[in-house]
């Protein structure tokens, strides 16, 4: 029955939803603030009016998505405190210093300087006008690093101590809690992983109008500008990955073994699977596809070494925390997610190296590739499935943990909410996000349906519009 | 209770301040969008005089709520357990307002504009009504059950809604919308600047009368009065002399004096709640059982930590804060289409 569902259930589905859908805006704001700048710099520095025309209006899908980053940023703050009460008790001597320092540095400087920037396209010198958009992305990133750095602690504590009267966590190393070196190979995956968001993004919709055949100079410059931060973006991400996946065969063997469907220890030489029916009763695995020595190459960049499976670290786990708590992760999920990444990351790369050959200056097809335009088109969406795909690797993966080793999922949650409370939040919720989601969409297609000359002589169709400059003149 | 514990329940009370002074005038214009202005076009001219700032503004809640969360974790994790619904109405509010403004801009048709600006009017009325009804609920005695050192609020209907609490949403609401007319009359030109004058000149009495049953109110359903006879009576004299400072103000035509008078009345507020609990953050209804500062807090380390990050990254924000509203400091003058 519905209602058999239970707190946790729903508090988890709550946090798993707000998340996910902060997250679509988040890589796609920190992205999009690094390409218009990018952009409104060309302007600065080639003093070609056509760049500056695409920093205003990339910029204003940027806008777009950073007012639904923001709304649904401050749900996370609060949720916290209302649906994790006891994780705020537990985790608050750590955890509440990076989000409140992420306020004071990173959402001052963004929230201030995106409003300077908005409306002051006519006050300031180029130069200086560009300096605004740098510092909101600069704001963008210093957001990113702190909320991970506490991200980071949760998947690998440091610098703390247990409280012996209370059972708290305490700081006891602020420098150790940020230079955890899981927050730096997670931060600059994700972070690459946000401009490789924009990148595509910037790429697919040019292709879009591309393919209408409109303004094929400004889409094909766009274009190309999207691809490259894209490109760069995602082999950067992709090394940063492999960082991350050698971090966490030591620090967390169960979300490992369970992203390559791993149940008995492998032989060494290790063999990779692409793919394979995973038995989650009977622990076995069929149909597998293997590539030979490729799993040893991946995890420890050597010809041999064997890998250990979810049975044995099972074992390792009971033994050091106790046979009280199912320490499996949801494997299929993992496996799946990890390779929807992984392959991903490599077919955007393709992806882009194609769309840079074919559209380069010396001898431009592009526009009569019909395919790779539609494929453009459509990979615009990949990085944002992947980059869900990453996070429920890496929070699924932390299974039954929410402070890894130290503190539960069914120890975290809220004694006093309830389950009518959580149905009512967590229904309200879905109704708004799809309806911010559609609105979100259907402007951003709007903006494009007008094209970038638009906002030269009308405002959306409207005279009286609170973003013309008349407004501000005495 | 140590030195730093005090300094963090000052500083909680500062940011709370900031918050409840910019983002009041940001709520008050957003209200003034039904309550004051006529057409469409007067919408538009008040909406560009918080077009630039509101996010700003909103930072100081964000920033007030994680310092709360880094200072006294405890107080965070009871209260915003405790007051589930009410928070998420909150939320709810700030989410269709902060959508508003872009959306607005990009809605094509009258109709499209005008739910937006709808979103806008009710995204500044139920946060700062919902907030008034948190922050008077807190003033008075909650069934807390210590649970193992947790401090849980078992907060009933009745401990959220009462009395107390709505007359207290409804006075921070108005005082809210007042801050916000006189913030219309520095930034605007034009037949709105005056009519936001004559309707502040009006709303006094409200105010007036509000004031009166709110303190009222105050020595019934709280202890404040008894506890702090003296600073607390001293704090509603000195709200009932910034409602007067505004109203002079308004009458006389002086912007900048019924603004700081406004301001100051929010300000007030704020100082007659966290003066009142002191040393407390939650009132138990059975004392024994009363969140206090001293068990509430985070470690001296972390403490000591968000002390010094505090005093190097606050100012640097303050200045180009205040930079933000020089650079727009000029007035918004009417559209004529
Ligand atoms: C990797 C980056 C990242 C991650 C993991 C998160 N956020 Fe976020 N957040 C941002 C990166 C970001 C951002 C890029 O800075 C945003 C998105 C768009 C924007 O406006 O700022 C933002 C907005 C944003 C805001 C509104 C800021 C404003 O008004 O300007 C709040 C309160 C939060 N976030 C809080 C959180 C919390 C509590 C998270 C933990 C669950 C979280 N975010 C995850
Ligand atoms: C924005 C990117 C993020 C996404 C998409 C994301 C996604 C998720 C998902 C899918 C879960 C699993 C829910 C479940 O177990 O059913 C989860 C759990 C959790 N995450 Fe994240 N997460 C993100 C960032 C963060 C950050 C930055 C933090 C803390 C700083 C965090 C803290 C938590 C906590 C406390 C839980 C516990 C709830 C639970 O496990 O159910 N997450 N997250
Ligand atoms: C070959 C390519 C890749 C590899 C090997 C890889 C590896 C990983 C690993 C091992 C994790 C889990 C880390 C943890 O649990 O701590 C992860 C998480 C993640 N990945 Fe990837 N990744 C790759 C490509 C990508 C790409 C292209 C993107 C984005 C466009 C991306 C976005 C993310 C995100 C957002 C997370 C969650 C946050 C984190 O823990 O870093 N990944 N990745």
């Amino acid at each position: 029955m519905l209602f058999a569902i239970d707190v946790l259930d729903l508090a988890r589905f709550q946090f798993a939803m707000t998340t996910v859908f902060h997250f679509f805006f988040v890589p796609f704001s920190i992205g999009m603030a690094l390409v218009t700048a990018i952009m409104e710099t060309l302007f600065v520095f080639k003093k070609d009016e056509m760049y500056k025309k695409m920093a205003k209006f990339w910029g204003k899908i940027f806008l777009l998505s950073f007012a639904v980053g923001v709304v649904t940023g401050i749900i996370q703050e609060f949720q916290f405190g209302m649906n994790w009460s006891d994780y705020s008790r537990f985790m608050g001597d750590i955890f509440g210093a990076p989000l409140a320092i992420e306020a004071l540095l990173a959402f001052f400087l963004e929230s201030t300087f995106i409003g300077l920037w908005m409306f002051t396209w006519d006050r300031f010198k180029p130069a200086l006008h560009a300096v605004m958009i740098w510092l909101v992305w600069l704001g963008t990133t210093l957001s990113a690093i702190w909320i991970l750095a506490a991200n980071a602690f949760m998947q690998h504590p440091t610098g703390f101590a247990i409280n012996s009267e209370t059972g708290r966590v305490k700081l006891v190393d602020f420098m150790a809690v940020i230079t955890n070196p899981q927050l730096w190979v997670e931060f600059p995956h994700v972070i690459f992983g946000a401009f490789t968001t924009a990148g595509f993004a910037v790429a697919g919709m040019a292709a879009w109008q591309l393919w209408k055949k409109r303004d094929a100079v400004f889409y094909t410059k766009s274009l190309r500008i999207g691809l490259w931060v894209g490109l760069v973006a995602v082999v950067a991400a992709m090394g940063m990955g492999d960082l991350q996946t050698r971090f966490i065969i030591k620090d967390q063997p169960m979300k490992f073994a369970a992203t390559e469907g791993i149940y008995k220890d492998t032989g060494d030489p290790a063999a990779w699977s692409l793919v394979e029916l995973i038995d989650t009763e009977d622990h076995t695995t069929k149909a597998d596809i293997e590539v030979p020595y490729l799993l040893s190459i991946l995890s420890y960049h050597k010809l041999h070494g064997s890998v250990k499976g979810m049975d044995t670290v099972n074992k390792e786990l009971e033994a050091k925390y106790g046979k009280d708590k199912n320490y499996y992760v949801p494997v299929k999920t993992l496996f799946w997610s990890f390779r929807v990444m992984a392959g991903g990351g490599m077919l955007l790369a393709l992806v882009a190296v194609l769309g840079l050959f074919f559209s380069r200056a010396k001898n431009n097809s592009l526009a009569r590739k019909r395919w790779l335009l539609v494929t453009l088109g459509l990979t615009l969406w990949l990085p944002f499935i992947i980059n869900t795909c990453g996070w429920l690797i890496t929070e699924l993966g932390r299974y039954p943990w929410t402070v890894y080793g130290l503190y539960t999922i069914a120890d975290s949650i809220s004694p006093t909410t309830t389950a009518g409370q959580l149905w009512f939040t967590d229904i309200t919720y879905f109704l708004i996000f799809s309806l911010l989601g559609g609105v979100m969409i259907y402007y951003c297609r709007r903006v494009l349906f007008h094209g970038p000359d638009a906002d030269l002589d009308t405002n959306y169709g409207v005279s009286a519009d609170p973003f013309a400059k008349e407004a501000f003149v005495k | 209770m140590s030195g730093l514990q005090l300094l963090w329940f000052i500083l909680l009370a500062v940011l709370f301040i900031g918050f409840f002074f910019l983002e009041g005038f940001d709520f008050g214009v957003g209200m003034a969008t039904r309550v004051l202005a006529r057409d469409e076009n007067e919408r538009t001219q008040l909406v560009a005089t918080i077009g630039p700032h509101w996010d700003g503004n909103e930072v100081w809640l964000i920033t007030a709520g994680g310092a709360m969360f880094a200072s006294y974790p405890l107080w965070y994790a009871s209260l915003f357990s405790g007051f589930y619904i009410l928070f998420f109405l909150v939320l709810l509010g700030l989410i269709v307002r902060g959508v508003s403004f872009e959306f607005a801009a990009h809605a094509e048709t009258p109709r499209g504009r005008s739910i937006w600006r709808w979103a806008l009017f009710i995204g500044s009325v139920v946060p700062p009504f919902v907030l008034g009804m948190i922050f008077t609920a807190i003033m008075q005695p909650l069934p807390i059950a210590n649970d193992n050192g947790a401090y849980n609020v078992y907060a009933t209907f009745g401990d959220q809604v009462n009395l107390l609490t709505v007359v207290g949403g409804v006075a921070v609401t108005l005082l809210c919308l007042m801050h916000g007319l006189n913030f219309i009359r520095l930034k605007t030109t034009g037949p709105l600047r005056d009519r936001a004058r004559r309707l502040n000149a009006k709303l006094a009495w409200v105010l007036y009368a509000g004031e009166a049953v709110f303190a009222v109110l105050v020595f019934v359903f709280t202890d404040f009065f008894q506890k702090r006879p003296v600073s607390t009576s001293l704090i509603v004299i000195l709200i009932v002399c910034a409602a007067v400072v505004m109203h002079v103000g308004a009458l006389k035509n002086k912007e900048l004096l019924s603004f700081i008078g406004s301001g100051l009345s929010l300000a007030l507020v704020v100082g007659l709640i966290f003066n009142g609990l002191f040393p407390r953050v939650l009132i138990g209804v059975d004392p024994a059982n009363s969140l206090l500062l001293k068990n509430a807090s985070a470690s001296p380390l972390t403490l000591s930590i968000m002390t010094g990050v505090t005093c190097v990254l606050l100012p640097i924000a303050l200045a180009y804060f205040i930079w933000a509203y020089v650079v727009f400091h000029k007035r918004i003058a009417p559209l004529n289409s």
